[in-house]
């Protein structure tokens, strides 16, 4: 019974999330003429995400260096490391790991930021002022999100390859002008749009669970830290399984 | 006025259009509310300004921005002249001084004060203010108590205001509505309200601990709750 009741809260959910989507949306052209408030929120959480997002990028990138060292030695093909990495970089963990990070680091701030005007009436005190929130404040920092995480995305993976290029070329010495050639012969451009669809993917989902969660967050201390909580368990759990159905949605076209 | 929990900020709710009421109607200036498109309610809603209990200023924005906030979100008014309106709204409560502080730097009473300012600033024809007394102190409140009635004889406004505060309302208003458990239950000049033929409306405003609304909360019998026979 209660897995019943919990299935029909998620199907509720998913309801409830897709109109408050939709209304979003319908918000959006309006948002678009204010790019003042846009670029501000890309800055919040793109601009300030880019340490946490650099340094996780270029550690990614040098185990992603040395495990790919290790095993394409053994069948000494250390020289396709740089391709290899890219590939790896560009079509999953670049966009996943951008996401999950970016949950944690911008979403939660999103959550807890509009959950804490909703408890202290800002909201109720906009509307009473003929001001929709949903366009003053829920639009532009959904579409701060949707245009940072794919920035955040390339980054990402220009920072990871400098990592496996400092450990593969540096410290294993893998042959320079073979790491960057094998990279630009292996690399197409169809890898590059299932990066940048799945970053564009996420960068919609984490911003739309953060706004949500925080604009229906329960007017408490309790309701906006739950409401951070989910934030970052719903989107870690949507980007892993988008990022499945968009790799078998695109494999399938090959 | 009524006690606390009878449903006077829901009221002010359903008269800016945030609640539906489940029946009846809600007109305001000849238009019912909860009949309106949500652009007839915005448009409504910009001849009515509201002082929310915690004052409900916008954090992240500094005392001036605050008032000018509503004029730079429903007016395309140039940068001088909303200058000069939000100086004249802030001098009005006393605060011009603090154009530059934080809400986080104010008192309770400036917080009020600045958002008295805010609810004023696109001139409405309609104030409606939620317990603005509860937590000030005595000079804030006699400051918050001058304003209420400065703003609503200077700028002829109508003025609702909703208060448990007997002491404060009587020496505020020109006509009071009690209202009980949803219902109004006595109304007219403040006055006359004490001298109430219901024990209900008596006891609300003398203030007596014990009455129609009773010191103690629907118990078992004290004694057989003491010995055990019940829990």
């Amino acid at each position: 019974m209660n897995l019943w009741l919990g299935l029909i809260e998620v199907v509720r959910k998913i309801g409830a999330a897709s109109l408050f989507l939709v209304s979003i949306l319908q918000q959006c052209p309006a948002a678009l003429t204010r790019p003042g408030l846009i670029s501000q929120q890309v800055h919040n959480a793109g601009v300030r995400s880019l340490v946490i997002i650099m340094t996780s990028a270029f550690f990614v990138g040098m185990v992603i260096g040395l495990q790919g060292y290790d095993s394409l030695s053994r069948l000494r093909q250390e020289d396709i490391l740089g391709a290899a990495v890219a590939l790896t970089l560009f079509k999953e963990l670049g966009p996943v790991v951008t996401g999950l990070l970016f949950a944690g680091r911008a979403g939660t701030a999103l959550a807890s930021e509009i959950g804490l005007m909703r408890a202290t009436d800002q909201l109720s005190a906009m509307e009473v002022m003929a001001i929709d929130p949903i366009r003053r404040i829920v639009a532009p920092r959904f579409l701060g999100a949707v245009i940072s995480v794919p920035l955040l995305t390339a980054t990402f993976n220009a920072v990871g390859i400098l990592g496996a290029w400092f450990v593969g070329v540096s410290v294993m010495g893998v042959d320079n002008g073979a790491f960057w050639s094998q990279m630009q012969q292996y690399v197409d451009p169809s890898d590059i749009f299932e990066g940048v669809a799945k970053s564009v993917v996420f960068g919609v989902t984490a911003g739309l669970v953060a706004v949500f969660e925080g604009y229906n967050s329960p007017p408490t201390a309790q309701g906006v830290g739950m409401a951070t909580t989910k934030t970052v368990v719903t989107t870690s759990i949507l980007v892993l399984i988008f990022d499945y159905i968009i790799t078998a949605f695109l494999l399938q076209g090959h | 006025m009524g006690p606390s929990g009878t449903g006077k900020t829901t009221l002010l709710r359903m008269i800016t259009g945030q609640l539906r009421p489940q029946s009846g109607t809600v007109t305001v200036a000849g238009q019912n509310v909860p009949g309106l498109s949500r652009r007839e309610l915005f448009n409504l809603r910009r001849r009515m300004g509201m002082l929310f209990q915690n004052s409900a200023l916008l954090t992240d924005l500094d005392v001036f921005e605050n008032v000018a906030f509503p004029l730079r979100e429903n007016t395309s008014l140039p940068d001088e002249l909303i200058r000069q309106v939000v100086l004249t709204k802030l001098n009005s409560v006393g605060l011009r001084g603090a154009a530059r502080l934080m809400p986080a730097e104010l008192s309770g009473g400036m917080g009020r004060r600045v958002a008295m300012a805010r609810a004023i600033v696109m001139d409405p024809e309609l104030l409606l203010y939620d317990e603005p007394f509860s937590g000030l102190d005595p000079i804030a409140l006699g400051v918050v108590l001058r304003l209420i009635r400065q703003n609503n004889d200077a700028l002829g406004l109508t003025s609702i205001v909703v208060s448990h505060d007997v002491a404060e309302i009587s020496r505020l208003v020109d006509h009071c509505f009690v209202i009980s458990e949803g219902k109004v239950i006595a109304s007219g000049p403040p006055a006359d309200l004490v001298d109430s033929p219901s024990d209900l409306v008596r006891q609300f405003m003398t203030g007596a601990a014990d009455g129609p609304v009773p010191f103690h909360f629907p118990a078992p019998p004290y004694a057989d709750q003491l010995l055990g026979s019940s829990k």
